[in-house]
């Protein structure tokens, strides 16, 4: 039904000229919808409206669980938009793959691309078979425990330094009516949860080489078990934050009602809109103060292949846009994400944006979840660890035993 | 979906008359733009997507068969297996306590009371509510922080303890009561639209022979009731089977998946997993289990009565 009156729709469209001709309307579709994201968002309609086209913003609430759906079937159906976000990795690869998006190779070598995105990984994502899909525009990193200070303060303990310190203030903290760490009962935290742990307890070698070379010895070795009783840890501390979205489990822990939370980036967001201030209110630790690795992920714009020659010149031409460096600059600041490009100035970031940036300048990164695995392998993690993180009889072994057969099915 | 198929064949003793088919023709040619919905939508759909559950279609279908495969997994995932338990669960309550609340209160109903119009309202009104609304509705009184909880507890109670929500154990429970909640107005309206039908000599014709009400209820006027029954029967049934938004708005599966259900399964895989064969695969379980209840159930209901 929906689709027939959007035929109708865009049937009306094509039969009644649109007023200017240098002007394009381009329907750009994203899932960013909180705040900060909108204001992100309007910097980069401001910049694409100044190269004389028109952004026509489609935003789609409920975060790309809820939005990629929608963009996928519109795009699969035959009624694709200018452009819109995914995230960097393998969740576009098979609209690629059919010949339904456009190649953005053109635009790339024009604009030094390869020389300018950092790192190297974010345009590799983009690239099949030698041909650039994508324009990456930020760097979102999972690697993150936020502290609150004052939770720590009330159950008289100093505020960790690394995850084992933490681990070992949790019954000061339940002691003091505190729930030690904050999850949010949606499913994909729980799976961020443990990958973190994974790479930031075991090691960059150990996360390749279960998630991208898919070693089957090493998932049911003993390596590995070690992450699952720390996941063990985390479930026991987790007990008792009854909330369900992230930004929530955020709240816990600005207000002091939780001792901390592993999130990515974007929860700083939430601390900044709450005025704290890093390092008096709350403290950062990227990698849980073991291994100061961060995961690259987070944002890129996929334009599908359309057949108006003036709405293929606009698309051009916001790819341009979305990775010029004032571009870049703006819309980070906004969105508390890095910026793709290694050469802009970001003399505002907070302390601990500061933190992520120098791990980022010295290289200190790998490939995200997102692009190693596909949404399918993805899924049934997501499955697995949120009936692990909210049992109290899953035992770990039978935890890393499933998690290995997810793994053994990975292509 | 399956009924009117079943039962539209023409009966062949009037074959004699040639224009037999062509009777009534502006009836039948209105009906053909349904007819083609039903057979190419319903049908037609219903047989790609078996045929594409045995592939190994992702975010595109795809011809590629791969056997049971998609099935063998489907069977082996524990989040399916807690699907299928909690919507019998969910189905078995949901279908008793609909029927005899519904049936109690319409009963009640039925005893010419004053403000009826009132109550019936009352009782109707949350059916208005769609699955969405009434969950995070629900969320909220369920939820230990803000809802029965904390209100109990600052009335003085403080061990008292009510969060079915975050409880594995009790979370279809709670997402019953809500479903109950949405639900029961609706087949009030149904049964006492039976009730009403019942004539009034029999009312006087039990009481003259001193039969008492309930037994009169029990004995005479449910089993008169029979197609009321049937209908929400029905009703409820099929709201069973596709039940998914109001879990999604309570809980979205949680805690951990105690409270997945299969029509949720089958949107995950299908869009979020981007795994189409697995949906599908997913999809062709759910029908068959209903086919396997429907079939026998439609061929006893309407296949020994001949229509005239």
């Amino acid at each position: 039904m929906m689709t027939r009156f959007r035929a109708a729709i865009l049937a009306a469209g094509v039969v009644l000229p649109l007023g200017a001709a240098h002007a394009t309307d381009l329907e750009v579709t994203h899932w960013w919808t909180s705040g900060g994201e909108a204001a992100a968002v309007a910097e980069l309609a401001k910049a694409f409206d100044a190269t004389g086209n028109k952004w026509v913003d489609g935003a789609i609430a409920g975060s790309g669980g809820t939005a990629r759906p929608i963009m996928i079937s519109r795009i699969t159906g035959g009624d694709p938009m200018g452009a819109t976000q995914f995230n960097h990795g393998r969740q576009a690869e098979e609209l690629v793959q059919a010949g339904l998006m456009r190649d953005l190779t053109d635009v790339a070598t024009a604009e030094k691309w390869k020389e300018v995105i950092r790192p190297a990984s974010l345009l590799d994502a983009c690239t099949i078979d030698g041909k650039i899909y994508c324009a990456p525009v930020n760097i979102h990193s999972w690697q993150w425990l936020w502290l609150s200070n004052a939770a720590f303060k009330t159950a008289g303990v100093e505020v960790p330094k690394t995850w084992d310190e933490y681990v070992a203030a949790a019954p000061a903290l339940e002691k003091a009516g505190i729930v030690p760490l904050a999850l949010g009962g949606q499913a994909w935290q729980s799976a961020g949860l443990f990958d973190v742990l994974l790479i930031s307890l075991g090691g960059k070698d150990l996360y390749l080489k279960v998630y991208k070379d898919k070693d089957g010895e090493t998932a049911t070795g003993p390596e590995i078990a070690k992450i699952f009783k720390a996941a063990d840890d985390a479930r026991k501390m987790a007990k008792g934050s009854n909330v369900q979205d992230w930004n929530q489990a955020t709240n816990l822990v600005i207000t002091g009602k939780a001792g901390g939370q592993v999130m990515g980036d974007w929860a700083q967001g939430e601390f900044q809109l709450a005025d704290q201030k890093a390092g008096t209110d709350y403290s950062c630790l990227p990698g849980l103060g073991m291994n100061g690795f961060l995961a690259t992920a987070g944002d890129a714009f996929y334009f599908p292949l359309l057949k108006d020659e003036d709405k293929s010149k606009a698309q051009e031409a916001l790819a341009k846009s979305l990775l010029d460096p004032a571009t870049q600059v703006a819309f980070n600041l906004k969105k508390g994400s890095l910026p793709v490009r290694g050469d802009v100035d970001l003399n505002a970031a907070n302390d601990c944006m500061k933190k992520g940036l120098d791990i980022l300048a010295k290289g200190d990164v790998v490939q995200g979840t997102d692009e190693l695995l596909s949404a399918d392998i993805q899924k049934q993690k997501e499955d697995l660890f949120s009936e692990f993180f909210a049992s109290t009889t899953m035992t770990v072994e039978d935890a890393q035993k499933r998690w290995a057969g997810i793994i053994a099915s990975a292509e | 979906m399956t009924v009117p198929a079943t039962t539209a064949a023409p009966p062949a003793r009037r074959s004699t008359r040639p224009n037999q088919y062509f009777r009534n023709m502006s009836a039948k040619i209105a009906s053909i733009p349904m007819i083609l919905t039903a057979v190419v939508i319903f049908a037609g759909g219903t047989l790609w997507t078996v045929l594409y559950s045995f592939t190994n279609s992702r975010l595109l279908p795809r011809m590629s068969f791969v056997g049971l495969d998609q099935y063998e997994r489907l069977w082996a995932a524990p989040r399916w297996t807690v699907s299928i338990v909690n919507l019998g669960i969910y189905g078995i309550f949901s279908l008793i306590f609909s029927l005899v609340i519904g049936f109690l209160l319409a009963a009640l109903m039925d005893q010419k009371i004053r403000f009826e119009n009132t109550f019936r309202t009352i009782f109707l009104y949350p059916f208005a509510l769609s699955f969405i609304v009434t969950g995070l509705v629900w969320q909220w009184i369920l939820n230990p922080e803000f809802g029965i909880q904390s209100v109990i507890r600052s009335l003085g109670w403080s061990s008292f303890r009510f969060d079915p929500l975050y409880d594995p154990a009790l979370v279809m429970y709670g997402i019953l009561i809500a479903a109950l909640w949405q639900g029961t107005g609706l087949v009030m309206c149904l049964m006492l639209a039976g009730l009403r039908g019942i004539d009034g000599e029999i009312w006087k014709a039990s009481r003259i022979d001193g039969i008492p009400a309930w037994k009169t209820y029990l004995f005479i006027v449910i089993p008169m009731m029979r197609p009321v029954f049937i209908t929400t029967l029905v009703i409820i049934a099929s709201g069973i089977v596709k039940v998914y938004d109001l879990v999604v708005a309570q809980t979205s599966g949680g805690p951990g998946i105690a409270s997945e259900v299969p029509a949720k399964y089958v949107y995950d895989y299908m869009f979020q997993a981007q795994n189409l064969g697995q949906g599908f695969a997913a999809s062709t379980m759910m029908l068959l289990a209903v086919a396997i209840i429907i079939i026998p159930w439609a061929y006893l209901e309407f296949g020994g009565r001949k229509r005239g």
